[in-house]
C-alpha cells in the first residue's frame, strides 16, 4: 500500500482528483478554482486535467454557486462547491439552509442532493476581516445538513472522497491554517475500507482527562497533551471529525474513564459545538464526572484584527489552564 | 365610497409617477406581443424587436383545447379557494387572472423540457399532464409538496422567492454539459417567477449565470403587478423585460392575458434555448385578479377601478369570443367544458377531503438519505413517550 507524505492541502487536492476520476458526475465549482487552482490551490491542476465542464470557474456569487449546484444535483450531478473563505458563505446561507438542507425532506426522499460545500475555516493566518471565521455551528444547527471537519492529511484525503460519495449534503470544514502541515497518507486503499466519515476517533490515548477538538484545534490539543505529559498528566485527545451528527459514543466511554472533559474550538463559546457536547456528556456521564465539562473557545466577539488573533484563539496554554481547572474543581 | 375605492388618488399602472430620474428607454409604455385582443380579434402576426415573427397556427381542435385548459384551470383554482374558505386547506395561492400566462407557456413546453415553478403555477402543472391533486397536500398541510421533479419534468413548488431560478439555471447548465442542446429534440428549461422576485439577488444571479454559461433556458416572469401589496413601481424603474439587455440576452414583453401570444413567444424562446441560442427573459404582463393568497386582503392596497379595467382584459372571455366569432364550437361545447370542469372540481374536492393526516413518527422520515443516529435516538424516545399514553384517557 502506497503511503506518501503530503500536506493537508495536497491531500485534499489528491482526494478531489480521485473523486473526479472515479465518477464522471462529480463537478467542482467555485470562484477561482480553475486556472488559479483556488486561492489555497486545493483544486490546483484539476481544470487542466478534467476540463472546464468538470472544474467550473463560477461568477462571483456564492448564492449562485450553491443554487446552481442544487439544479445540477437534481439533474444527477454531484457538485463539490468551494466557498473561498468562511466569512463569504453567508450570501449562500439561504440556499444552503432553505434548499440544500430541506429538499430531501420536502420531497419525502425523492430528491437527493449529494452536494459537498467546502469551506476553509478558522483563523491563525493573519488575515483581514471575514477570512478567519468558524461558522460551523450555523450548519450543525440545521437539520438536513451533515457537517464534518478534517484535521490531518490522512483524514483530508479520505474524508473528502467519502463526503463526495455520500448522498447526504455535507458541509466540509477545512482547517485552513493546517493546509501546509504534512503527514502520511495511505493513497491506494479502497474507499469502503476507510475509517467511517461520521465517527469520532481517539488520536492520543490517555487516562487522566479527555480533550475534545476538531479541525485546526486537534493539533493544538495534541500539543497540549504533549506538554501535560511533561507535568505527569496523561490526556486523551479525541478528534470529533463529524460535527453533525456528533459521534459521542467514544467520548462517553472516554469521559467515564477519565471523569474530566475539556472541549476546544475556535468558534465562540455561546451556543457553539462545545455547549451541545457538554450538555450531552452531562446527560450520559453524570455520575462519572469529577468536574463540569469545560470549554476553551474563541471569545464572543467578532473575529478580531490579525494582531489580536493570538489572544482570541485557544492555544496550548489555555487548554492546559482548563485542564488545571478541571483537576482543581 | 365603494369598498376598495380609497379616495381620489390615481394609482393606475400607466400613470403612476416614477421616482425622479430618467424615463425608461423609449419613453412610453412598451408594446407587448398580442395575438388575440381582449375583444377576441385575432392578430395575424407580430414582429418582435429582433425580427422574430410571432404567430400561431392552431387547428380548431387546438383552439378548443386551449379554451378547455383555461376553463378547467380556473375552475380548479376556484375550488381550491373554496376549500380554503371552508377550512380544508390551510392557505391557497390563487392564479385567478393568470390562466393564459400559465396555459400558454405550459402548452408551449415540449415533453423533454423541465419547469421550475413558484407556488402559484397550478396551471402549468395541469398542462404538464400532472394530477392537480399533487400540490394540494402542501396547502392542506399533510405534506410539503414533495414529488419527484424528474418524473414529472416539473420541480417541486418553491416558496422562497426566486430561489428556484438558480436551480433552473444549474439544471440548464447540466443540459448543456450533457450535450442535450442543438437540435429540435434538445432540452430547454423554464423558470417561473413574479415581478417581486426580480428584486431578489438570486434572480439577478441567475440572469448572470444563465448569460455567461449560455444556459438553455427561459426566464418566465409573470408580472401580475403586485408583490403581495407592493406595486411594480416599488420593484423597478424600467419595464422588467428590459432588464435582460443588461445581462446580455433578449427580453420580450407579451400580453400575459393572451394565451395565443404567450404560447407563441414561449415556444419561440424555448426553441431558441434548445438550439443552443441561450436564455430569454419573457415578461408576461398580466394581473392577479384575486388576493396574493387567501390570507391577503387586496382591497387595502388597490382600487376597484383598476381591477375592473383588468376584468375587461379577461384571458378566458377573449378566447370564447374568438371561438364564437369563428364558429369553431357551438353552445354544446361550452356547456360540455363547464360540465367537465365541474366534475373535475368535485373529484378534486373529494380527494382533498380524503387525504389522510400523516402519522406522528413520519416527521422523522427523510431528513437524510443516509439517516442519522441522533434522529434515530429522538424517534425512539418520542415513540416511547407516545406509548406511555397508551391505555390512559388523554
Amino acid at each position: 500500500m502506497a503511503t506518501e507524505t503530503l500536506t493537508l492541502g495536497k491531500a485534499l487536492n489528491t482526494g478531489l482528483r480521485r473523486a473526479l476520476e472515479n465518477d464522471p458526475k462529480v463537478v467542482i465549482m467555485g470562484e477561482d478554482v480553475g486556472k488559479l487552482g483556488g486561492v489555497f490551490r486545493i483544486t490546483d491542476g484539476l481544470q487542466k486535467d478534467f476540463g472546464e465542464n468538470r472544474v467550473i470557474d463560477t461568477p462571483l456569487a456564492e448564492s449562485g454557486i450553491i443554487g446552481t449546484a442544487v439544479g445540477l444535483a437534481i439533474r444527477g450531478y454531484r457538485p463539490v462547491c468551494e466557498i473561498q473563505f468562511d466569512g463569504f458563505v453567508y450570501p449562500a446561507y439561504d440556499q444552503i439552509v432553505s434548499q440544500v438542507a430541506k429538499m430531501h425532506y420536502r420531497s419525502r426522499g425523492k430528491v437527493k442532493l449529494p452536494i459537498v460545500i467546502r469551506i476553509p475555516f478558522g483563523g491563525g493566518i493573519g488575515a483581514v476581516e471575514h477570512h478567519s471565521e468558524s461558522p460551523e455551528a450555523y450548519f450543525a444547527h440545521t437539520a438536513g445538513l451533515k457537517v464534518v471537519s478534517c484535521a490531518s492529511p490522512q483524514d483530508a484525503y479520505w474524508m473528502i472522497q467519502q463526503a463526495i460519495a455520500s448522498d447526504d449534503p455535507i458541509v466540509f470544514m477545512e482547517p485552513k491554517r493546517r493546509y501546509w502541515e504534512k503527514g502520511p497518507v495511505e493513497l491506494d486503499a479502497p474507499l469502503t475500507g476507510a475509517y467511517p466519515l461520521h465517527s469520532a476517533r481517539v488520536v492520543r490515548p490517555g487516562s487522566d482527562a479527555t480533550v475534545l477538538a476538531y479541525g485546526p484545534m486537534v493539533r493544538t490539543a495534541l500539543d497540549a497533551a504533549t506538554a501535560a505529559a511533561e507535568d505527569g498528566r496523561d490526556l486523551e485527545v479525541i478528534d470529533l471529525r463529524s460535527l453533525s451528527p456528533l459521534d459521542l459514543g467514544v467520548v462517553y466511554e472516554s469521559v467515564r474513564r477519565t471523569g474530566r472533559c475539556v472541549v476546544v474550538h475556535e468558534a465562540p463559546s455561546n451556543l457553539g459545538l462545545g455547549a451541545e457536547v457538554a450538555a450531552r456528556i452531562t446527560e450520559e456521564c453524570f455520575y462519572s464526572l469529577e468536574s463540569p465539562v469545560l470549554r476553551v473557545t474563541g471569545f464572543d466577539t467578532p473575529y478580531p484584527a490579525a494582531r489580536l488573533e493570538e489572544e482570541y484563539l485557544p492555544d496550548l496554554d489555555r487548554v492546559l489552564d482548563a485542564v488545571d481547572r478541571a483537576f482543581g474543581w | 365610497m365603494a369598498k376598495g375605492d380609497r379616495g381620489t388618488t390615481t394609482r393606475g399602472r400607466q400613470t403612476t409617477a416614477r421616482p425622479r430620474g430618467p424615463k425608461a428607454a423609449g419613453g412610453n409604455e412598451p408594446e407587448l406581443v398580442q395575438l388575440l385582443t381582449p375583444e377576441g380579434e385575432r392578430v395575424e402576426k407580430v414582429t418582435g424587436p429582433d425580427g422574430t415573427e410571432y404567430t400561431v397556427d392552431f387547428t380548431d381542435e387546438e383552439y378548443r383545447g386551449l379554451y378547455r385548459d383555461l376553463v378547467i384551470v380556473r375552475k380548479l383554482d376556484a375550488e381550491a379557494t373554496a376549500l380554503q374558505r371552508q377550512g380544508e386547506l390551510g392557505i391557497w395561492a390563487s392564479l385567478l387572472g393568470q390562466e393564459a400566462a400559465q396555459v400558454g407557456s405550459g402548452r408551449a413546453l415540449r415533453p423533454q423540457d423541465m419547469a421550475f415553478p413558484t407556488y402559484r403555477e397550478h396551471g402549468v402543472l395541469y398542462c404538464r399532464g400532472i394530477d392537480p391533486i399533487m400540490p394540494l397536500g402542501l396547502f392542506r398541510g399533510v405534506d410539503q409538496g414533495g414529488w419527484d421533479p424528474n418524473e414529472f419534468k416539473f420541480n417541486m413548488y418553491t416558496i422562497v422567492i426566486g430561489a428556484q431560478t438558480l436551480h433552473a439555471t444549474g439544471y440548464a447548465m447540466g443540459v448543456t454539459m450533457d450535450g442535450k442542446t442543438g437540435g429540435d429534440d434538445g432540452e430547454a428549461v423554464i423558470a417561473y417567477f413574479g415581478d417581486g422576485a426580480t428584486s431578489q439577488g438570486d434572480v439577478n444571479e441567475a440572469f448572470v449565470w444563465a448569460g455567461v454559461f449560455n444556459a438553455p433556458m427561459v426566464f418566465f416572469c409573470q408580472n401580475n403587478q403586485y408583490a403581495i401589496s407592493e406595486p411594480l413601481e416599488r420593484q423597478t424603474r424600467i419595464p422588467l423585460y428590459q432588464r435582460a439587455a443588461g445581462f446580455g440576452f433578449p427580453g420580450i414583453r407579451v400580453d400575459g392575458n393572451d394565451v395565443l401570444a404567450t404560447y407563441a413567444v414561449t415556444r419561440a424562446a424555448l426553441d431558441s434555448a434548445r438550439h443552443g441560442q441561450g436564455p430569454t427573459l419573457i415578461e408576461a404582463y398580466t394581473y392577479r385578479m384575486g388576493a396574493h393568497t387567501t390570507s391577503d386582503d387586496p382591497t387595502r392596497y388597490r382600487i376597484a377601478s383598476e381591477v375592473e379595467a383588468w376584468q375587461a382584459k379577461d384571458p378566458i372571455a377573449r378566447v370564447r369570443a374568438f371561438i364564437e366569432k369563428q364558429q369553431i364550437a357551438d353552445a354544446d361545447f361550452f356547456a360540455e367544458i363547464d360540465e367537465q370542469a365541474r366534475r373535475e372540481a368535485v373529484d378534486l374536492r373529494e380527494r382533498v377531503l380524503a387525504m389522510p393526516d400523516p402519522q406522528p413518527d413520519t416527521l422523522f422520515d427523510h431528513v437524510y438519505p443516509n439517516g442519522s443516529p441522533l434522529l434515530d435516538a429522538q424517534r425512539d424516545q418520542f415513540s416511547r413517550y407516545l406509548e406511555s399514553f397508551e391505555g390512559s384517557a388523554h
